[in-house]
C-alpha cells in the first residue's frame, strides 16, 4: 500500500460518487477557479451512466423497444448503479441484466422480458465466441452403427440453446431480427431456440419438442442416454429431426471419444 | 406412464437418417436467409455486434428516470398475455408447460 | 476442438509500419464498405478492447482490414492512472492483439477507469503529484515489457482539476516519457478541450509540449457546453467534424513536429464513411501544406 493517502482517498471518493448522484462532489475536485465544480464533476456521471446504459441498449436492443427507450434507459440505469462493469471489455457486460429484469419487481407483469434478454445475450456471445469448424455431418455417418449409440458430441464454442415457457423466439424477431416483417406472437406459445454460429452468422433456431433437453444432455451424456433423457420427458421426441437441425446449424464442432458401450440394461 | 426407451439400434438408425438427409454443412443458412435471421442482413449485422468501446465523452444527456415509477412505453405493451389475465403471474403459473 | 482456418495466427501484411499521414477510427459500421472499396487512406486505428472476444466477425474483419492497411491498437480500458495494480488479464489479452495483429503502433491513455473492482468506462482524471506520477511510470513500465514495445501515452481532456496536484501536466507527462522511455501521442482536440477548460493557452501548451517524444497526432470533435459558472465547457464527444480552432492548433503541432501519423477519431453518431475518408482527406492536405512533404495517394 503506497502512502499517498491523498491521492487514494480522492480517487475512492471520486468512483463512488460517479455512480451515486446523492454523494457529494469530492473534495478537492475544482475548476478553474480552485472552486469546487459540480457540474463539471457532473460530466464524469454523465459518461460512466450514458455510456453503460448505451452499451446495454447494444446488447440488447429487443428489451429496449419492448419496453421503449425513456422506460430501458431508466432500467439501465438502476442496472448500472447495481451491476457495474468488473472488466473494460464490454462485450462481457451485462450478464446479469436478465436476471435484474426477472426480479425487478415493477417489470413483474412482463414475465416474457427475462427470457428475451437471455436469447440477446446467447446471441451476443455467440457472435464473439471462438471460431470452429462445425462437425461435418459424414464424420458422424462414418461411426459404425454398433458404435455410434455411444458418441459423445463436442458442443460447438458459439452454440447454445435457450428454453423458454415463452415464445422467445417470436418475441426477438418481431423486435429485432425481423422488424420489416415481424411473425404474431403467441403468448400462450412455448419456444425454445438454439443459437448457433457454424461461421460468421449467428443463427436463432426454433426447436422441436425436447429438442432442448435433448441439447443440454448431450453436453455431458452419450447420444443414447441424451435421446433417451429427452424421450422420457417428451413423447413425441424426434431424435432423427433433432440430429438433422443440429448439424445442419452447426451446433457441434466435432466428436468426442467413443467409449467403452455403456450399460444398455435399460 | 412412458417406458418407451430407444435402443442403440434405433439411435444408429436415427442418425443414419439424420446424416443421409443432409447433403451439405450449414445447408440451413440458406433457409436462415429466408427466415430473416442471422446475419444474412449484411451490414445491419456489424452493427448488431454488441457495444463498442469509446474513448470520447458524450454530449448525451443521462435520462434521469426512474424504472420503479415509469410504465413501459415500448411494444410489449401491444402484447396482451392471454385472456384476461394481463399481470396476474399467479394465474399465468396455472397453465406452465411441465417442461 | 478441430482445427480451424481462421486460427489466431499473425496476419501477413503488406504495411507493417503506421505512415505519417492521416488515418481514421475503424468504426463497425464502415468495414464492409471498406473492404469493399479499399479507400486510399493511411492507415486504420481500432479500440483493443473490441477485439477481445475469441472469434467471429470482428477478427475476420480485423484480419481482411490488417492484410491492406497499417494498424494502430488503441488501448481504452488498462487504467494506467489507477491507482490499484494493473488489470494483468488485461494486459494480456493486449500483448495477444500485439502479438496476433503485430500494430504499427500501441497507445494508452493518461487516465483512469477502474477502482478497486469497478470499471467505469470513462478516461478519469489523474491528479499530477509525484506520488501519482510513479505509479503511472511503473505501470508503463510493466506495460512496455508485458508487451515488449515502446507505448505512446496520450494526453487527456479533462473538465476538473484537482486541488492537491502538485505538477502540470506538461511536467507530469515530460518527466513521464523521461523515466519510462514511452513515446506520446499528442491529442490536439485534447489540448483544445482540456485548455478551454482550464482556461490556459492552447498555443503556450503546444510550444511547450515535448514533441520529440510525440509518435501520433490524434484528432476529433468536440461538443461546447458551460460549467457551473457558465465558463464554456468543452466535452470531448468526438461525435462531429474537427473544429477549425483545432485545424489550426494541429498546423502549430506540424510545424514542430514535421509529419505524423494522425488519426481521425469520430465515435458517437458516426458518419457515413465518406464523411469520415474527408477528414481524413482534409488532414492530409494541411500536413503536405504545412510540412512540405508529397504523400503518395495509394495505399
Amino acid at each position: 500500500m503506497r502512502s499517498d493517502t491523498d491521492a487514494c482517498r480522492t480517487m475512492s471518493s471520486f468512483s463512488a460518487a460517479l455512480t451515486d448522484a446523492d454523494l457529494p462532489v469530492p473534495d478537492g475536485v475544482v475548476g478553474p477557479d480552485g472552486k469546487p465544480a459540480p457540474k463539471r464533476f457532473n460530466v464524469y456521471r454523465n459518461n460512466v451512466i450514458v455510456s453503460l446504459t448505451e452499451a446495454l441498449a447494444q446488447t440488447y436492443p429487443a428489451i429496449e423497444r419492448l419496453l421503449g427507450e425513456d422506460y430501458f434507459k431508466a432500467l439501465a440505469r438502476s442496472f448500472v448503479t447495481e451491476h457495474p462493469p468488473t472488466s473494460p471489455v464490454l462485450l462481457w457486460y451485462g450478464a446479469e441484466f436478465p436476471d435484474f429484469i426477472e426480479t425487478f419487481p415493477p417489470l413483474r407483469h412482463y414475465p416474457y422480458l427475462a427470457d428475451v434478454a437471455r436469447l440477446e445475450w446467447a446471441w451476443l456471445q455467440a457472435y464473439h465466441a471462438e471460431d470452429a469448424e462445425p462437425l461435418d455431418p459424414q464424420v458422424l455417418g462414418s461411426v459404425s452403427p454398433e458404435r455410434v449409440a455411444d458418441v459423445r458430441f463436442t458442443i460447438h464454442p458459439a452454440a447454445s440453446c435457450i428454453s423458454s415457457r415463452w415464445p422467445v423466439f417470436s418475441i426477438a424477431l418481431a423486435n429485432r431480427f425481423c422488424l420489416e416483417d415481424p411473425p404474431a406472437i403467441d403468448l400462450e406459445q412455448s419456444e425454445s431456440v438454439l443459437v448457433a454460429r457454424p461461421d460468421l452468422e449467428v443463427g436463432l433456431h426454433p426447436m422441436r419438442p425436447g429438442a432442448d433437453l435433448f441439447f443440454r444432455a448431450l453436453e455431458t451424456h452419450t447420444l443414447q442416454e441424451a435421446a433417451n433423457k429427452a424421450l422420457a420427458e417428451i413423447s413425441e421426441f424426434d431424435l432423427s429431426g433433432c440430429l438433422s437441425d443440429f448439424l445442419s446449424v452447426g451446433a457441434f464442432s466435432g466428436l468426442g471419444p467413443v467409449g467403452a458401450p455403456a450399460d444398455r440394461s435399460t | 406412464m412412458k417406458t418407451k426407451v430407444m435402443s442403440a439400434a434405433i439411435v444408429a438408425g436415427a442418425v443414419a437418417t439424420a446424416v443421409a438427409g443432409i447433403s451439405l454443412p450449414n445447408t440451413a443458412s440458406a433457409q436462415a436467409k429466408e427466415k430473416c435471421y442471422g446475419v444474412s442482413l449484411k451490414g445491419q449485422n456489424d452493427c448488431k455486434a454488441g457495444p463498442g468501446t469509446t474513448c470520447a465523452g458524450t454530449s448525451t444527456i443521462d435520462y434521469q428516470g426512474n424504472a420503479w415509477t415509469l410504465v413501459p412505453k415500448g411494444t410489449c405493451e401491444t402484447m396482451e398475455l392471454p385472456g384476461d389475465r394481463k399481470g396476474s403471474l399467479t394465474e399465468l403459473d396455472r397453465d406452465l408447460p411441465k417442461a | 476442438m478441430t482445427s480451424s482456418p481462421h486460427s489466431p495466427t499473425a496476419v501477413p501484411r503488406i504495411a507493417p509500419d503506421v505512415p505519417a499521414r492521416a488515418g481514421a477510427g475503424l468504426k463497425a459500421e464502415h468495414v464492409a464498405e471498406i473492404l469493399d472499396t479499399r479507400p486510399a487512406i493511411g492507415f486504420f486505428e481500432v479500440h483493443a478492447e473490441n477485439y477481445m472476444g475469441g472469434g467471429g466477425a470482428p477478427h475476420r474483419q480485423l484480419q481482411a482490414i490488417r492484410r491492406d492497411y497499417p494498424l494502430s491498437l488503441h488501448g481504452v480500458g488498462l487504467s494506467i492512472g489507477g491507482d490499484g495494480p494493473l488489470d494483468r488479464d488485461h494486459l494480456q489479452r493486449l500483448q495477444a492483439l500485439n502479438t496476433r495483429y503485430e500494430p504499427g503502433l500501441f497507445s494508452e491513455h493518461l487516465a483512469w477507469s477502474t477502482h478497486d473492482t469497478t470499471y467505469y468506462n470513462d478516461l478519469l482524471p489523474v491528479p499530477y503529484t509525484q506520488v501519482t506520477l510513479q505509479r503511472v511510470c511503473d505501470h508503463i513500465d510493466e506495460v512496455q515489457e508485458v508487451m515488449g514495445r515502446r507505448m505512446l501515452l496520450e494526453n487527456p481532456s479533462t473538465y476538473v482539476a484537482f486541488d492537491r496536484s502538485t505538477m502540470g501536466e506538461l511536467d507530469f507527462l515530460r518527466e513521464i516519457t523521461r523515466r519510462t522511455g514511452c513515446g506520446l501521442l499528442l491529442d490536439v482536440n485534447n489540448v483544445h478541450v482540456s485548455c478551454v477548460n482550464h482556461q490556459s493557452s492552447a498555443e503556450a501548451y503546444i510550444e511547450a509540449f515535448p514533441m520529440e517524444a510525440v509518435g501520433e497526432l490524434h484528432l476529433g470533435g468536440h461538443a461546447p457546453d458551460t460549467d457551473d459558472d457558465g465558463r464554456p465547457l468543452l466535452i470531448d464527444a468526438h461525435d462531429r467534424a474537427v473544429d477549425a480552432t483545432v485545424w489550426k492548433l494541429y498546423e502549430r503541432v506540424l510545424k514542430r513536429t514535421g509529419p505524423l501519423p494522425t488519426l481521425i477519431e469520430w465515435d458517437n453518431d458516426v458518419p457515413a464513411w465518406p464523411v469520415l475518408q474527408s477528414q481524413a482527406q482534409a488532414a492530409d492536405r494541411i500536413l503536405e501544406r504545412v510540412t512540405g512533404v508529397e504523400l503518395k495517394r495509394a495505399i
